[in-house]
Formats: C-alpha cells, sequence, structure tokens
C-alpha cells in the first residue's frame, strides 16, 4: 500500500481498540446514499520506477535548445547549492512557523530574508512573500487603498507597460471590491509612460503603479513619474524585477521621497522557470504603512531567557484571527522560494548580484546590436532596456516562432494579441545564460526563419472549437 | 475580580464613558484588558469623525486577538489619547486613566443605553461562566 | 548568528559568478544605483554550513510526527519531489509555444481529470496559487454566476462560526457581508439557524465537511436543499478532503464549487510555508466562469483555454498558471496512488484518527464531541485541566515539543476552549501513535506533579518560550548594521 504503514496486526489491534469490526465500520456517520464505492476514471497506480519512465518522457518533450522568451520570467544561473539545501526535508517538509520554537530555521530565515529584500528595494520592512508577481500587485494595490489617508480616491492608474498578465489579475482580484482600475498608454516612441500623457491623467488617485523595467524592458523615468504622482496624492507602486534593482535605482530612492510600497516577481533570484510556478512575490514598503502589509512577517525578540529569536508578528492583521475583517484572506507564503531566493542572495551578494545585472544587460544588447542588422528587423522603442527589449518584424510573428521551434529555439514572446499596435511585435530577453555563440545562433535561426515564414501562410489563424473537452 | 469604578457608565461591549462637563471620555474596562491580554497596537479614529451609537470608532490589538471599539455614545471625535500610539500599554497599565482612547462631543446627552456600574458588574460575572 | 554578521568585506562566491564586461552602459546615471544593498559578503562554504545549521533547527515532517489538525502533515514522497526537478520540466518557460508545451500540458490535463474524478465535478481550474485564492476564486464565480442572471440583490455569505477563518476573509474580498451561524452540541449546524439565515439575500455557503470539528455534516443534502431553495449556491471548503477521499464526493453531496488543498490532500511540501496549490472544480451551472488558463485536449493535442475561449471566465489569478511545479508533483502522487489508493486514504487517516481518540479518551482525556465518530481529526479541550490543574493547551503544546512531537492545531477552532485539533494522517504508523498518546498521558502526570515543567515548556529547543508581545510592540523586522 503507497505511503502506508500499517501491517495487518496493526490494522487489527487499532480496529479492536476502538472498538469496531472493520475500518468500514469508521464511514457509519456518513449516510449511504451519498457513499462511492469506485472512481473508474482513476488509473491503477504506478511503481516510481514506473512513474520516473513516464515523466521522463513527457518532460524530454519540452526541453528546447535556447530559450529567449523572458516577460516575466527569466532563465538565470543557479548555484547547485541552492536547491541542494533548499530540498533539505527541514525545509521542504515543514510547515507554517506557528510553532516558533521548533521554527526557529524558518523564521530566522524569513528575517534575514525580509532584511535583504527591503535593503534591495530601499524600504523600511518587507512581508516573508506572497504568492507571485502578479497577486503581489494586486495586494499591493489593495494596502495602498487602505492606506493612503490623503485621499478618499479609489482610482489606481495603471500603465500599459505592465505586463498584461498583472494587469489582467489586478482586474480579476480588486474589480470585485469596487476600485476602479484606469490605464495609462504609453508613449510609441519610447515605450514608456511620459509626463505628457500622465498631464492628461491628472486628478486624485489611491495609487500609480510604476514598473522598472517595463514589460517592454525599458526604462521608465522612474524620478520624474514618482513626484508627479505623489503631487496627485497618490501613493507609488513600484513592481519591478528584483535582480535589476541591483544595478538600477531601488524604488525607495526615486523621486524626491520614495515609492512608497514595492512589489513583484521573485523568481528571477534563483527559482527555475518551472512552467510558471511556484514562484514567489515580494511586497516591501515605507514603515510607516507597515499595519497595512498583507501576509505573513516576521520580527525577533528574545526568549525567557533574553535569547534572541523569531517569531510571526502582527498577526492580529490575519485572517486566522481577524477573519472577516483581515486586511487579506493571505494564509501562505511562498516559504521554500523564499528559502532558494535567500541562499541565492547570500551566494551572490551585492557584488555578484550587481555582475549578473550586467552581464544580463551586456548579453541583451549584444542582441539587440546584431538583430538590427538583419533587414526588416527594427528594435521598436528608442531609449535605454535592460534584459528585454521588443522587436518588430517583417513577418507575422507566430509563423517565425514556428520557424524557429524547429530549431528547438524559442524565438520570444508574440505581442499580436496583447499589443497589436505595435505590428508584428516581437518581445524577446537574454539574460547572463546567452554566451555570444548563443545570440549568433539566434540571429542565424531568425534570419533563416523569416525566410521561410514567407512561404508559411500568413494570419493563419487555428480556428477554436468551441466545445472544448475536459473542462 | 475586575474594577468597576463607580463613578463611569459603560456599555455591554466592555467600553466605559465618562463625562467631563459637555464632553465625554470613553476607554475600555479592566475587565477587557485582562481578557486580551497585553496591549501591542491601538488603531484610533481622525479628529473631527463622528460615530454613531455602537459603531467601530477604534481597534485594540493584543498578540493574539484584535477586538473592535464599539462606539458608546454617538458624537464627533474631538480628541484621540496618542500616548497610546507608542504606548499601547498604557491601556493595560490604567484603563480608567491614563490609557482612555477618545473625547467625544456628543450629539445629545442620551445616555439611556448605558449601564451602570451594578448592571457592568452582572455583566462581566456572568462572561465568567 | 545572523548571516550579516559572518560578513566580510569583498569576500565572495566568485565562481557563481558571470564573468565581467567591462564595456560601457547606456543607462543614464540617474536610473542607476548608487549604493549597494546589505547583502552578505560570504564564501559558498559558510552559506550552505549556515542554512544547513538553520534547517536543523526546524520540526519537519521529515524529522518528527506533525498531528497538526486541519493541515494533513502527510509524508511527500521523495521521488515525486526528484522527478519535478526533470530539466524538461525545470527549465520549461510558462510562455513557451503550446507545441514545446506538450509534456507539462498532458500532465496538467490529466490532473485536471482526476480532481474532475474525485471531487464529482464537472470542470476543474488549476491556477489557483493556494487554498484561500481558491476561495477567492470560487466565491468570485459564485458572485458572477448571480451577476449572469442579473440577481444582484445577494450580498450576503454564510459561514459556520467554526469555519476556517479564511472563510470569511475570502467572502469579504469578493466584496460580500458574512453571516455566522452557529454550531450545536452534537458538532452538527443549527439547522434551524440555517432556515432562518437564507434569504433572498443569501449569495451562498462556505462548508467544511467533515467540519473543522472532526465530525462529519450528517444531514447535508438537507443544508443543500434549503440553500440552493434560496437561491444560494453551496461552497466546499476542501481543507478536509482527505477524510473523504474516495468514499464521498462534495459534488454527490449538492456543492457546487470547491476548492482542494494539493499540499493537504495531494502530499506537495508544505515548504516552511508555501507553497500551497488551490485547484477550484464547480459543477455545471459554473463551469463558464472558471479562472484561466485551464488545458484542454482535441485530437491527441492540448491547448491552453484562455479568455478566447471562456469569455465568462473571472479571469486571470496567477502571472502563468500557477504553481506549475506543484500542479506535476501532485498529480505524480496521484498517479502513485491509483485508484486503491485513493481510498485507502480516507480509510487509513480515519483509522488512526479514531485510534488515537480511543486512546487518549481511555488514559482521561476529553474529547469535545463525545458522542461522534472522529473524522481524520478530532478535538480534544482541556478545559477541565486548565482549571483544576491551572495549565493550558498552549502548555501542553509547547511540553509535547519537548517530546519531539510538532504540536496540534490549538485555539482552533475557537469555539471549543482549551482545544487541540489532532490529525495523525494516513502515513503514520501504529507504533508513532503509541508514542505520541504515551507523550500525551506522561505530560498529563506531569501537570499534576509539577506543572511549571509545563508552564516553562519547551525546555529541549533551541529556544525557550518567545517574547511576543515585544516582538509586535518594538517592531523588528529587518537587520540594521551597526
Amino acid at each position: 500500500m503507497p505511503f502506508i504503514p500499517h501491517t495487518e496486526k496493526d490494522i487489527k489491534d487499532m480496529l479492536s481498540t476502538i472498538g469496531v469490526a472493520k475500518i468500514e465500520d469508521l464511514f457509519d456517520e456518513i449516510p449511504a446514499n451519498l457513499r462511492i464505492k469506485e472512481l473508474p476514471a482513476i488509473p491503477e497506480g504506478l511503481t516510481e520506477m514506473e512513474l520516473a519512465r513516464l515523466m521522463r518522457e513527457r518532460a524530454e518533450q519540452d526541453l528546447s535548445a535556447l530559450c529567449f522568451i523572458g516577460a516575466g520570467a527569466y532563465e538565470h544561473h543557479i548555484p547547485a547549492a541552492v536547491w541542494e539545501v533548499t530540498s533539505r526535508g527541514e525545509f521542504l517538509t515543514a510547515y507554517t512557523p506557528y510553532q516558533a520554537e521548533a521554527s526557529q530555521g524558518t523564521l530566522q530565515l524569513l528575517y534575514e530574508y525580509q532584511t535583504m529584500m527591503a535593503s534591495l528595494m530601499a524600504l523600511d520592512v518587507s512581508n516573508a512573500s506572497l504568492y507571485d508577481g502578479a497577486s503581489a500587485l494586486a495586494e499591493a494595490i489593495l494596502m495602498a487603498v487602505r492606506a493612503n489617508r490623503q485621499t478618499k480616491s479609489q482610482r489606481i492608474l495603471i500603465p500599459q507597460t505592465v505586463h498584461p498578465h498583472y494587469r489582467h489579475v489586478v482586474k480579476t482580484i480588486v474589480g470585485q471590491q469596487g476600485i476602479e482600475i484606469v490605464e495609462v498608454p504609453f508613449d510609441p516612441k519610447t515605450g514608456t509612460t511620459t509626463l505628457a500623457i500622465l498631464q492628461k491623467m491628472a486628478g486624485e488617485a489611491a495609487a500609480f503603479v510604476i514598473p522598472q523595467p517595463n514589460f517592454f524592458g525599458a526604462l521608465e523615468d522612474v524620478d520624474a513619474l514618482t513626484d508627479w504622482a505623489h503631487q496627485q496624492k497618490a501613493l507609488v507602486i513600484g513592481v519591478v524585477n528584483p535582480l535589476a534593482m541591483s544595478l538600477l535605482k531601488a524604488p525607495g530612492e526615486w523621486g524626491q521621497t520614495g515609492a512608497d510600497i514595492a512589489c513583484g516577481e521573485g523568481q528571477p533570484l534563483g527559482v527555475p522557470l518551472a512552467s510558471g510556478g511556484p514562484y514567489y512575490g515580494f511586497l516591501c514598503c515605507k514603515k510607516d504603512i507597515v499595519r497595512q502589509l498583507p501576509g505573513r512577517i516576521v520580527g525577533r525578540t528574545v526568549d525567557t531567557d533574553g535569547k534572541q529569536g523569531f517569531v510571526l508578528t502582527l498577526q492580529a492583521r490575519e485572517q486566522h484571527i481577524r477573519r472577516a475583517k483581515a486586511t487579506s484572506n493571505i494564509c501562505t507564503n511562498q516559504g521554500l522560494l523564499v528559502t532558494a531566493s535567500t541562499i541565492y542572495m547570500s551566494l551572490m551578494g551585492p557584488k555578484g548580484l550587481k555582475r549578473i545585472a550586467e552581464a544580463c544587460y551586456h548579453a541583451a544588447h549584444e542582441l539587440r546590436e546584431k538583430v538590427k542588422t538583419i533587414p526588416g528587423v527594427e528594435v521598436a522603442f528608442t531609449g535605454p532596456s535592460f534584459h528585454e527589449m521588443v522587436l518588430r518584424l517583417p513577418k507575422p510573428v507566430d509563423a517565425v516562432l514556428d520557424e524557429l521551434a524547429k530549431y528547438r529555439i524559442q524565438g520570444g514572446l508574440s505581442l499580436q494579441k496583447t499589443y497589436p499596435q505595435i505590428e508584428n511585435g516581437l518581445l524577446v530577453c537574454a539574460t547572463e545564460t546567452k554566451t555570444s555563440q548563443d545570440i549568433n545562433e539566434y540571429v542565424e535561426k531568425l534570419k533563416l526563419a523569416l525566410n521561410h515564414a514567407s512561404h508559411a501562410s500568413h494570419n493563419e489563424k487555428k480556428t477554436v472549437t468551441i466545445k472544448a473537452e475536459g473542462v | 475580580m475586575s474594577s468597576v469604578p463607580k463613578a463611569l457608565k459603560y456599555s455591554k461591549t466592555h467600553e466605559w464613558v465618562r463625562q467631563d462637563d459637555d464632553m465625554v471620555t470613553i476607554g475600555i474596562t479592566d475587565h477587557a484588558q485582562t481578557m486580551l491580554g497585553d496591549l501591542v497596537y491601538v488603531e484610533l479614529p481622525e479628529i473631527e469623525n463622528s460615530f454613531e451609537l455602537g459603531q467601530e470608532c477604534a481597534v485594540v490589538e493584543s498578540v493574539k486577538a484584535a477586538a473592535d471599539i464599539y462606539c458608546p455614545i454617538s458624537g464627533e471625535i474631538v480628541e484621540i489619547n496618542e500616548l497610546l500610539l507608542d504606548n499601547p500599554q498604557l491601556i493595560n497599565e490604567d484603563p480608567y486613566g491614563k490609557g482612555w482612547l477618545v473625547r467625544i462631543r456628543p450629539f445629545d446627552n442620551d445616555m439611556s443605553q448605558l449601564l451602570s456600574p451594578e448592571e457592568y458588574s452582572k455583566v462581566v460575572a456572568s462572561e465568567a461562566h | 548568528m545572523l548571516i550579516f554578521e559572518q560578513s566580510q568585506k569583498n569576500r565572495s562566491a566568485t565562481v557563481q559568478y558571470p564573468r565581467a564586461i567591462s564595456q560601457k552602459m547606456d543607462i543614464p546615471k540617474a536610473l542607476l544605483r548608487q549604493d549597494e544593498p546589505l547583502l552578505p559578503e560570504v564564501s559558498e562554504l559558510e552559506v550552505v554550513r549556515h542554512y544547513t545549521r538553520l534547517s536543523r533547527k526546524n520540526f519537519s515532517i521529515d524529522t518528527q510526527f506533525y498531528p497538526l489538525g486541519s493541515c494533513t502533515m502527510k509524508y511527500n514522497p521523495r521521488g515525486v519531489h526528484r522527478l519535478a526537478f526533470l530539466e524538461g520540466f525545470l527549465n520549461h518557460h510558462p510562455l513557451s509555444l503550446d507545441s514545446q508545451s506538450q509534456g507539462f500540458m498532458s500532465c496538467t490535463y490529466e490532473l485536471q481529470e482526476i480532481l474532475k474524478a474525485v471531487t464529482g465535478m464537472k470542470g476543474v481550474s488549476l491556477t489557483p496559487m493556494a487554498g484561500a485564492q481558491g476561495e477567492f476564486a470560487g466565491v468570485a464565480m459564485i458572485r458572477a454566476y448571480h451577476q449572469a442572471r442579473g440577481d444582484v440583490a445577494r450580498d450576503e455569505i454564510i459561514v459556520p462560526d467554526a469555519a476556517h477563518g479564511t472563510n470569511p476573509a475570502s467572502a469579504v474580498q469578493c466584496g460580500y457581508k458574512v453571516k455566522e451561524i452557529p454550531t450545536g452540541a452534537d458538532g452538527n449546524i443549527n439547522m434551524e439557524a440555517l432556515r432562518a439565515a437564507v434569504g433572498p439575500q443569501t449569495a451562498g455557503i462556505m462548508l467544511t465537511n467533515p467540519s473543522t470539528l472532526g465530525v462529519f455534516e450528517q444531514k447535508i443534502k438537507e443544508m443543500s436543499e434549503i440553500v440552493h431553495k434560496a437561491g444560494g449556491l453551496l461552497y466546499y471548503d476542501g481543507a478536509n478532503l482527505n477524510a473523504i477521499l474516495g468514499k464521498v464526493r462534495p459534488g454527490d453531496m449538492g456543492f457546487d464549487v470547491m476548492h482542494i488543498n494539493l499540499h493537504k490532500t495531494f502530499a506537495t511540501p508544505h515548504g516552511g510555508g508555501g507553497p500551497g496549490g488551490g485547484p477550484v472544480a464547480v459543477g455545471e451551472r459554473l463551469v463558464p466562469y472558471l479562472p484561466i488558463p485551464m488545458v484542454t485536449k482535441q485530437g491527441g493535442t492540448y491547448r491552453w483555454l484562455t479568455e478566447e475561449d471562456c469569455p465568462d471566465t473571472i479571469g486571470r489569478l496567477s502571472a502563468f498558471m500557477g504553481n506549475g511545479g506543484i500542479i506535476l508533483r501532485a498529480l505524480m502522487y496521484a498517479r502513485l496512488l491509483g485508484k486503491q489508493g485513493m481510498h485507502r486514504v480516507a480509510e487509513f487517516a480515519t483509522l488512526n484518527a479514531n485510534y488515537i481518540l480511543a486512546k487518549l479518551r481511555t488514559a482521561g482525556f476529553t474529547p469535545a464531541y463525545p458522542t461522534r465518530r472522529a473524522s481524520h481529526e478530532f478535538i480534544i479541550t482541556l478545559k477541565q485541566e486548565a482549571k483544576e490543574l491551572h495549565i493550558t493547551a498552549l502548555d501542553v503544546a509547547k511540553r509535547l515539543l519537548d517530546y519531539g512531537f510538532h504540536a496540534p492545531t490549538m485555539y482552533f477552532p475557537l469555539l471549543v476552549p482549551e482545544c487541540l485539533l489532532i490529525e495523525p494522517t494516513e502515513t503514520e504508523s501504529k507504533q508513532v501513535l503509541d508514542r505520541f498518546v504515551d507523550a500525551m498521558v506522561q505530560i498529563l502526570q506531569e501537570a499534576k506533579d509539577n506543572p511549571d515543567l509545563l508552564r516553562s515548556a519547551p525546555h529541549t529547543l533551541p529556544v525557550k518560550r518567545l517574547d511576543e508581545v515585544k516582538a509586535a510592540r518594538e517592531l523588528d523586522l529587518v537587520y540594521r548594521a551597526c
């Protein structure tokens, strides 16, 4: 019996202690007409060996040679030590540290994480993490609405240069509470949010979201945007790539007084791509609004002997005490991913992290210069960028990506559906994992793909079958 | 046994009320602070805000609990005890004195909803069972 | 010692660095960071040693029995963890083309189908990243359903007083008011109170069954009729699914929507507080509102369903498709169990719970619901001991740590005074359960002979009882270098 240790004798002894004849009798309080006998749709059990073979076959189908997709999930080198240590059973199979004395490992690690993340964001405090970057942005917005004492406005300004999926998640989560989301268009030349555009949106708002780098990889003029937003009495929420903050000005330093809240996706710091998760969202803020910070928070204190120790604190804001009046319904942090990230940041240190960010910048820069030489390929936006950029191709992007896939190259993300105004737009990313040879290979194959794609039928839309299976 | 000063009036939800000329001062009772344990945070309303009788006007938090303070009388907030923001333990140490929460200018002088010390003592006693 | 206190200026683990590039950057200085963040400068060995040592200060399933009620701390198979690290899964980008994601998508599809089978529901979306997010999605679907019918006056969700705190919190996040209803002395919901609570304002009710009191709500069919008749929908909190896996299905009990905690019933690791996984399953009426994306199968090919396919969806809940790695692990666990294994989960979880209950009762402990059969978990109340011996549930919990057992859930549900909620799970052996009972018996004796031993426990852990009041009053949330 998989994972059930009972021997026949154990079962007999236990039943006799309970005073019933068979296990089935233990379910005698469940009405008989509700009981099921079989689960025919579920296959027979496998041995671990059989499962391993099956999973290897499936995993191999998804192997690609080179990945140039970014768009919120980034391929980085992860030192072996990160997941070797993270996978220790004492981290992997522990639960939320409610029993502080029996959880000092996780609690101290979270305190160290909070320190590192707050410092990386140049803000005062950090929580112990949320689900992912997109849901962290939604929580940051809810937090800003609660925390903003200067205005009663429920208006949130969010640039279209924020990841489209993040904006979608914000609508799903925040939209249930009557908060108004106003999208700010971007300058078609720079791919950024400009003061000229913002002037048309002046007026009180609870919060203004500033991405850095933005979805296109372009760098926003964070100082000017922050100061403008503060003039509208809005709190400023930076949604940033944490790795990039080792190189770029951190939210707490933006403008005259700094962003009030910073959030984003922690994945670049030691978390594998893994089909989109589990990742973790980070959330940091200024000290004066810490009471509105949702999620788990760890504090340092002392025990009865005066010895240093760590506990979950500010718990009275949380759902298990405050129930309907909690700051959020969240009761998870992504502890395991934060464990990996804390180890990753410790290994890299301030200099290593910056070195990686620089290497990302240079790899993307090299890619940018080389693709520009392909006839018909243009870089969509002027101005500085981090490790990602938008290209305009002379051919339909989807067809080109299908061609590149034949070489097992993942050529980037098509923007056709999300940004139709950027004709044949392709978002492409190069991190420190891409060598000059990789980039040359990409450029070569992109040329071939552009040639072949011209023979492919343009805009061949796959017809959507309405009655889909399995839903 | 927790103290229930004779000079005050009380609500069933464990607030006390003291009439000072045309103002009233509000706090939480000794019994309430004992039940909550060591307080760690107090959230007070903004001055000039108005509250109806029974409306939530403040929150006090201990490590394991958070309790809403229900306004025991309708009126406008004229003063808050800012000392509590950094020293919530004042409520534990001196609930009827330094631990007061807010001063209110009542809309009317209707105190008929409030309990006498004797009546409130019965409420406390009944909760002990 | 903190990792920061081991830091030495300019020490580094350079083998992990990419090569330096001396070229200039075109980023304006105003956009660049000027100072260094406070990260430690340490060697690789120091990092490995520091965090390995920290790990040893934790209790975990791999090292201790963890009878944490309502959390289902069962064994997390190592083979599953290893296979989730296969390169094809690990390095797979979430925005890869469908043609380059068939392996992962086949796993996703298969788990959707398995969850439909075990819940008796018609549709499943795996994207919610935790139980609480599943609850949010579920209530949002209830809301979308009523709104689509123009039934907009329904503004109330009914929640029993014993419910998990997430239930009312999730309802409020979806813009609903919460109405609490009481539990009877037998642990069942008070039917009169339910009848009185429902009405044209009722959007739905959120229930856990077996409830958080560890007993099966026997009149569930009647309850579902009452709520449905009033026009409301039934939400099933899947936190206790382990108790009934393969025995009863929420869909058959009359529920319209539910979430499943993959980190409980499907054995994915808790990771010190996360990640979790909170897929939602729904009956026919709510299928159009499921959160996206989901996977469908057409011919032999898998394809993502997005807003174009599901125009009425409540939307996305995560940047990509939820906790993919957790979905993989849950699927692998389900495949290892197979159909027979599913039935056994509930059987042995229930056997273990009732066995400990019987032994503790014999030893003099007081069950909170003595007339009821335990489900996969049960409550004992230490009200009597608190009164006579002046020890609390907290004291017993802390003393258990000294015996090498993780404490049960304490003070939840709130309506049972001085309670411990005990859930052994099916993966523990009789011998472990016996040792746990022995420890409880010994602690009860200590409470009589030397109660201070309990009040000052734990004595053998890295720290003694911690000052939570100080932590909350004098917030120290980040380390500051001196």
